[in-house]
């Protein structure tokens, strides 16, 4: 008998890149991933309870996640108009904004941070205009939500964007043709179809929100109990050597996000399941 | 180079591809496997190739056994369905790459290769390509580029997977004909698998019938037509006429009627009665082993295509010669001038 | 072939009118009222500029207020050049090490079948879901002084934290997913067959990577290569956390933007985020002119 016991793979190469791989992701990932869930386990109930419970805390993951879902619904709606414009009508400087919608992503956040922050305060572009009408933007919870909405935007954006593209024109004008309105068709039609994509582009920018640091603590004042977000508390928690302290606060915010992202897949699938690939 | 497949099993999930094939290729012969889609036989031929792995079973080349051997070790010449040219290089680094990933010691100087593959894009009459990359040709060339980059390791065997699958019908029939005399050139033991009954019947010295992941007959292009071996073959091949009849005490029925048929033999049950379109014998009604009434007719040149309602409930479609015009209406008897029966409902 | 024909012919006024009559009723089964439609573009546009354009061009705006000669000396200093420097030196590590990754990993996964796949592409994604401060968190749990392997690094005598390894460490995890993210779907959806036509033409298994897969994903490899870098240069929250901000050997640019700003030297502070802005908008317009690259490779494919 020949050697085909091995079910041996036409391409070579399998089990070396897969070695790899897995050895690569467990030294970079998994391994300083589950170190923090280890340190997390020798903290005793009691202790973990405290820290989570202590009003500053509490606070600080109050800031954090409400805000963030507050940004990310304002993205959703203002993802959506952009998307909108962006897909089904020609306007100048199309191709610009579209090619804008990523800048977001693109530029460091510590630079987002000091330019929003510039122009936010009193005496910058918008902050002094704003500041006459009596809003105060920099150094206010206000803040914190403007940095958040600003890394939002591309998430909406980029995942709403190409299902809209792809939507077969056919069903819109087989409901127009049934004699549906322009406005039952959006919401009857459109709509639904975009659901999905719209409800990952909200998660998408609800996590990176949350967790974001950079582009928030320069606009964010800082203050603990009012504007103090959980990152920036797991760093100051980290610089007074309190590391049950940053631990139990990043495993709490570690989990909400895996939750996030397990959602967002299941999202997914079921979108896909639902409607055929073309 | 002769090729033996033995006992062959390849099973994807619960899905068995390949359920137990036998197979012996001679040298020099241009074999057809032919098959509807899912009967395994891209999977025999990828087997062969060294590209799939079987569960069990034995390939051996020439006696040798060749699973003892990764694909890259078999130099076989491998037609993909799609072509598989590789996309960032011309026409004639395609054909080259072959000779150019040779281990150093055996490969040949760079003059060599050239001429090598020059005569090749002769051998396949695109040498004016040379230059132009994949996405210039059209699919009849592609075909023909991917043939001589399989050519070009001199391969002991030549395997091509739906060759002309992805191709319009004209440019099909030409290629057919310049396959065989490509084939007749070279004389390298060739595998080639379809779907298309007429291909593998005009093309190939021998055809191999697929079902299942079973072989159901292996013959010549006249035995697979004259005489099929099974149900499925006679089914595949040609335009056949089935009815369901049944046997019982060396008497055929239809339904009720007896049909006058001899049986040679036949155990009694439900069975199965072919015959090919143009072999029912038009009569008047009454005489034959059939008797229905015309519903419509078309024609087709030469013949006239008509569908007729048998009394016992079943429509059947004829070829008749036009000699005798038939009417939508008419009462006809039909007798089969050749017929098989084969067991089994 | 009715509308060809409606072309070729010539029409009465009557007739050309009432079929752009129609042709309008058949476009209106597609599209809004006028002022809704520029009432939308409006506020997509003035969105995107308030949100975005705005923080950009006031980044610039800052950094020249003084004049281009204090820009230029700020960009100048000892203390610039080396947090340029390093953050060139980091994004050059991680960026090779997730190069090299990227590439093996989607070989493994994108020509080959397996179970837990799905999986598998899940974990390489992790990374984009952890705050930045926490992926710089876990590494001072692992090396840091009370960590882990904080004793046995002492002993040895070996800077993780607060030197340049550390720094690296952190920047490899948060850019972890991009070339491999880049490249599992083009490899996938490029197929195995010209690889398994490459493997039976006699190529090894390196001849076929090099000279069949690579030039097929190079463009993709390109793509990758640049968000990894621009993520790799600009990231703030993981690095801020390990580098221990010691002046003139653990500061990376976003980093001494950070303090040079806290320190109300706004014109420097501002110099040196110009620098990362243009590198974000370098990657932005390298990025758009990739895609179209890579969409007329799927293009060039759809036969």
């Amino acid at each position: 008998m020949s050697a085909i016991a091995a079910r041996r793979r036409t391409l070579p190469g399998f089990g070396l890149t897969m070695g790899l791989t897995l050895s690569w992701l467990s030294i970079i990932i998994l391994i300083p991933l589950a170190g923090l869930f280890l340190k997390s386990f020798e903290i005793s109930p009691e202790q973990f309870w405290n820290i989570l419970s202590s009003r500053r805390t509490l606070n600080a993951l109050r800031v954090s996640f409400g805000l963030a879902f507050a940004a990310a619904c304002v993205n959703l709606v203002m993802g959506s108009i952009i998307v909108w414009a962006l897909v089904r009508y020609r306007f100048p400087g199309r191709r610009l904004f579209d090619a804008i919608v990523d800048v977001p992503f693109a530029l460091p956040t510590a630079v987002a941070g000091v330019a929003l922050t510039s122009l936010f305060a009193e005496k910058g572009w918008l902050g002094a205009p704003l500041a006459a009408l009596g809003i105060k933007v920099a150094f206010t919870p206000v803040g914190i939500f403007v940095a958040m909405i600003f890394i939002g935007i591309p998430f909406v954006v980029r995942t709403v964007q190409p299902v809209l593209q792809d939507l077969d024109p056919e069903i819109e004008e087989a409901a127009g043709s049934l004699g549906a309105s322009r406005w039952q068709t959006i919401i009857r039609v459109i709509l639904p179809s975009l659901a999905p994509a719209l409800l990952t582009g909200l998660a998408l920018a609800f996590a990176r929100a949350v967790g974001e640091y950079g582009s928030v603590i320069f606009i964010a004042g800082n203050l603990p109990n009012v504007s103090e977000i959980a990152p920036l508390l797991i760093v100051i928690r980290l610089s007074e050597f309190r590391y049950a302290d940053a631990t139990a606060i990043a495993v709490i915010m570690l989990v909400v996000s895996f939750v996030t992202i397990f959602a967002v897949n299941r999202l997914q699938r079921w979108a896909q399941n639902r409607i055929p690939a073309r | 180079m002769t090729i033996e497949v033995r006992n062959l099993v390849k099973k994807f999930g619960s899905f068995a591809a390949l359920d137990g094939v036998d197979l012996k290729v001679d040298n020099g012969e241009l074999l057809a496997l032919l098959g509807p889609s899912g009967s395994g036989k891209t999977t025999l031929l990828r087997i062969i190739a060294g590209l799939d792995w079987p569960d069990s079973g034995e390939v051996s080349f020439n006696g040798e056994d060749a699973l003892a051997q990764g694909a890259r070790e078999r130099h076989v010449g491998f037609v993909f369905q799609h072509y598989a040219l590789f996309r960032h290089m011309t026409v004639f680094e395609n054909v080259a790459f072959g000779l150019r990933v040779q281990p150093r010691a055996v490969r040949r100087d760079e003059a060599t290769i050239r001429a090598r593959v020059k005569d090749l894009l002769d051998l396949v009459q695109l040498d004016w390509l040379a230059d132009r990359y994949p996405s210039q040709l059209s699919g009849g060339q592609r075909q023909r580029i991917a043939l001589a980059r399989a050519l070009a390791i001199e391969p002991r065997i030549l395997l091509l997977d739906e060759p002309f699958g992805a191709l319009d019908a004209k440019v099909r029939k030409e290629l057919r004909k310049w396959l065989r005399s490509l084939h007749h050139e070279i004389n390298v033991t060739s595998i080639f698998v379809t779907h298309d009954q007429e291909e593998a019947l005009e093309v190939a010295n021998r055809v191999v019938v697929m079902d299942k992941g079973r072989i159901e007959q292996i013959g010549s292009p006249n035995e697979v037509y004259e005489s099929p071996a099974t149900a499925f073959v006679h089914g595949f091949i040609g335009e056949s006429i089935e009815l369901p009849v049944h046997v019982a005490d060396g008497v055929v029925r239809l339904g009720s009627r007896p049909l006058g048929l001899a049986v040679d033999g036949l155990a009694s049950g439900a069975s199965r009665l072919f015959v090919r379109r143009h072999d029912m014998q038009v009569g008047p009604a009454g005489s034959g082993a059939f008797e229905g009434a015309v519903q419509h007719v078309r024609n087709f040149g030469p013949v006239q295509r008509a569908e007729v309602a048998l009394f016992g409930g079943e429509t059947i479609e004829i070829d008749a010669p036009r000699d005798k015009e038939l009417r939508a209406g008419d009462r006809i008897g039909l007798e089969p001038r050749r017929y098989r029966i084969f067991a089994g409902g | 072939m009715t509308l060809q024909i409606a072309d070729t012919v010539s029409l009465s006024p009557s007739q050309a009118k009432a079929r752009a009559h129609a042709a309008a009723a058949r476009d209106n089964l597609r599209t809004e009222p006028r002022a809704v439609r520029i009432a939308i573009i409006t506020l997509a546009v003035l969105f995107l500029t308030v949100f975005v354009v705005l923080p950009l061009v006031v980044v610039f705006a800052q950094a020249f207020s003084k004049g281009i000669l204090a820009y230029l000396a700020a960009l100048s200093e000892p203390e610039a050049l080396a947090a340029i420097r390093l953050t060139l030196l980091v994004a050059l590590i991680s960026v090779g090490l997730n190069l090299v990754f990227g590439l093996v990993a989607a070989w493994a996964i994108a020509k080959f079948d397996f179970r837990g796949k799905t999986f598998l592409i899940t974990l390489i994604d992790l990374p984009f879901s952890v705050s930045p401060v926490i992926s710089g968190l876990v590494f001072v749990l692992l090396f840091g002084a009370q960590g882990y392997f904080g004793g046995w690094l002492r002993e040895h005598d070996i800077q993780i934290l607060f030197a340049v390894p550390g720094i690296a460490l952190a920047t490899t995890f948060v850019t972890f997913p991009f070339v491999a993210r880049a490249l599992i779907p083009l490899m996938h959806e490029q197929g195995t067959q010209e690889e398994e036509a490459a493997i039976s033409l006699g190529a090894s298994g390196l001849q076929t990577f090099f000279r069949v897969t690579l030039p097929n994903i190079k463009w993709g490899v390109l793509y990758g290569v640049l968000l990894c870098n621009a993520r790799a240069m600009g990231e703030f929250g993981a690095v801020s956390v390990v580098s221990g901000h010691i002046r003139g050997e653990t500061n990376t640019m976003p980093l001494l933007v950070e303090i040079l700003y806290n320190e109300y030297q706004f014109v420097a502070a501002f110099a040196i985020a110009s620098l990362l802005a243009m590198l974000a908008l370098i990657t932005l317009i390298a990025k758009t002119v990739l895609e179209r690259h890579l969409g007329e490779g799927h293009a060039s494919r759809d036969h």
